[in-house]
């Protein structure tokens, strides 16, 4: 096991490096320098250009370059944001939660309704109940989440007058950060009018974002299920005279989850995709958001510095998940 | 399942009887036939495609005229609606169904130009990975590793602001982030193929190199490429959409529908036709080559069809 773990973490630190080094290249291969930024409309006498370019260590070769960076990366310096000129990496920890909280509750909802969609669909096989379910996931993973959610706006929002249109929480709510996640803060401040606000705020963004998630989770569960069903030992079970319903939840399921729980897993790269679009819609103050405003502000170290995070999260993620793969099957630890 | 087994033997059968067997193409067209999904894709896919070639003869307007006086008319059923403008016009007086009709064209060719880049090059780094692995294969894997660890769409937005926005730009970023899945897929495909005698026996022949890899071994790599290059239609439309709906994609007055999604977004409330019908386009379009793509690997790949 020890040995298997050692290998997994190996694998991907060429990874890492290679992330490092597109985040440098980005720097380097966007069109005009920081400085030639600084100087705006204008133009800079070359003289100062060149002190600048010295100050910023841009007059040093590549490799010094890169190696400069890695060693800032390392020490967790990723530079400033030009527009706000905060640390990025102070940044990208305060909008993280929110991020995080909308995508935990975007899977949580995937994968409460998608694993009994899926059993639902493989077990009545070609009737209404399977057509409907996977009519519906199809159109799920097939679907323009900014255009769904604008549609959820429009009906919900505007015309039904339920749910918030954008933001976190109504702004008369004031709850100190603690946690940066609102559903726990709100509660820790004992302000219930504040978690319902938040909570409220929160349904759309997060049916949004999970819709995807929640297609392919159905289907995966789908076919997992048949190829478990069509197994001896689910005939034995149902021979020797067990429930439909409890041979499908103890029998079936457990085998059928394996590869349903690394799909699940797999998601993480998806909801970041998500999340940038669904944070812009909904003005939700996230890392996705805040990316987007990078680039359209030209902000490049936080472009920079976001892509290098999120890319080393979802690493980071699939490594766990590949590590629990092989807690849960041996077969792939001892291959 | 078992029973359509038995049905296809039977019917498999009775027809070897009479006729000569089936070629390929038939059995894979029969195949394709058997799923109801399948042929919706493909009718679909054939009415965009009509649409796509025939946009500046059945657009009954041109998509960039703007018609001042009718700005933000509503469909023809609703009130206040104008024959003259079937799905109503968006906030400068253009027609809705001709700009929707155009971006028919657009749509199609951003799946199309994306999807051939990333598969030529794919197929290209995938047989020279297969083929001769060693370092050459390390350095390919990884660093296509490296590009599947951003999500695509941060990977195609870092891509663009490389590049700068725009509807070309959009189409390289797209075929960037479409390229790993086909390295991978071609890769894995030649190595499982290039053990086998049929290729052994190519090689002492005396099939040069070049002959090997693109003669001999690709196009027993191809099932499960054309199925991907399918899904990669509807992933590249989407992408797209998604750029342009960020403003970074295709830029106005190019009527796609992503970006006519984001123009018309401040008139949501006053005039919901404006962003419900290009949204709608986009994911019918996307449902087609999903639904083709699961059709195709249905037909493609016996070892699912059981």
């Amino acid at each position: 096991m020890f040995r298997f773990v050692l290998r997994r973490v190996a694998l991907i630190i060429p990874t890492f490096v290679g992330i490092t080094l597109l985040a440098f290249a980005l720097i380097h291969l966007i069109p005009g320098d920081p400085v030639e930024n600084l100087s705006g409309e204008r133009g800079m006498d070359p003289a100062r250009r060149a002190r600048l370019l010295h100050e910023f260590g841009l007059d040093r070769s590549l490799p010094v370059q890169y190696a400069d960076y890695i060693g800032h990366v390392l020490r967790g310096d990723l530079g400033t944001s030009l527009t706000t000129h905060e640390p990025v990496l102070q940044e990208f920890l305060t909008l993280f939660p929110a991020t995080l909280e909308l995508a935990f509750f975007a899977l949580l909802l995937a994968v409460v309704l998608g694993l009994p969609a899926g059993m639902l669909a493989a077990q009545k096989r070609n009737t209404v109940a399977d057509y409907a379910v996977m009519g519906a996931s199809l159109a799920g993973y097939s679907m323009p989440i900014f255009w769904w959610a604008l549609l959820l706006i429009l009906t919900f929002s505007v015309q039904l007058g339920w749910t918030p249109v954008s933001g976190r929480i109504a702004v008369a709510y004031d709850v100190p950060a603690v946690t940066g996640f609102l559903l726990v803060d709100t509660l820790r401040a004992g302000d219930f009018a504040a978690f319902r606000s938040a909570l409220s705020h929160l349904v759309l963004p997060s049916i949004v974002l999970g819709t995807i998630p929640l297609a392919v989770i159905a289907r995966m569960t789908r076919s997992a299920m048949l190829e478990v069903l069509r197994e001896d030992y689910i005939r034995v079970a149902r021979a020797k005279g067990l429930s439909r319903l409890s041979v499908t939840i103890v029998h079936a399921l457990r085998n059928a989850l394996i590869p349903v729980v690394t799909v699940i897993g797999l998601q993480v790269g998806l909801l970041m995709s998500g999340a940038i679009l669904t944070e812009t819609i909904f003005s939700w103050p996230g890392v996705g958001n805040w990316l987007i405003h990078g680039v359209q502000s030209r902000d490049y170290p936080v472009v920079q510095g976001g892509i290098l995070l999120i890319a080393t999260l979802v690493i980071s993620v699939n490594l766990v998940v590949d590590l629990l793969y092989g807690v849960i099957n041996p077969r792939i630890r001892h291959a | 399942m078992l029973d359509a087994d038995v049905d296809i033997g039977a019917r498999a059968a009775s027809a070897s009887a009479s006729a000569p067997p089936p070629t390929r193409w038939r059995e894979f067209r029969a195949s394709y036939a058997q799923s109801r999904g399948a042929l919706l894709g493909l009718a679909l896919i054939a009415l965009l495609l009509f649409c796509a070639v025939f946009a500046d003869v059945i657009s009954p307007h041109p998509p960039n005229e703007q018609y001042r006086d009718f700005t933000l008319t509503p469909p023809a059923w609703a009130d206040g609606g104008s024959a003259r403008f079937l799905l109503g016009t968006d906030p400068v007086g253009r027609d809705m169904l001709s700009r929707l009709i155009h971006g028919t064209r657009l749509s199609l060719a951003i799946g199309f130009v994306s999807v051939v880049i990333s598969l030529s090059l794919g197929v290209v780094l995938g047989l020279i990975a297969g083929y001769f692995r060693g370092l050459t294969e390390t350095v390919i894997m990884r660093t296509m590793d490296v590009m599947l660890a951003l999500p695509s769409l941060l990977l195609a937005i870092a891509v663009v602001a490389i590049l700068g926005p725009g509807l070309v730009n959009a189409m390289y970023a797209i075929a960037i982030v479409l390229l790993p899945h086909y390295v991978r897929l071609t890769r894995a495909a030649v190595i499982a193929e290039a053990g086998r005698d049929y290729v052994t026996s190519s090689r002492i022949a005396g099939a040069g190199t070049l002959r090997l890899m693109f003669d001999t071994i690709l196009p027993n790599c191809l099932a499960p490429l054309i199925v991907q290059a399918t899904l990669g239609f509807s992933n590249a439309i989407l992408d797209a959409a998604a750029l342009g709906f960020l403003g970074l994609g295709a830029q106005p007055p190019t009527p796609e529908w992503g970006s006519m999604l984001a123009s018309a977004l401040e008139f949501i409330q006053r005039a919901p036709w404006v962003v419900t019908y290009p949204g709608l386009a986009i994911l019918v379009t996307v449902l087609a080559f999903n639904l083709m793509g699961d059709g195709l690997r249905d037909a493609l790949d016996p070892k699912l069809r059981r």
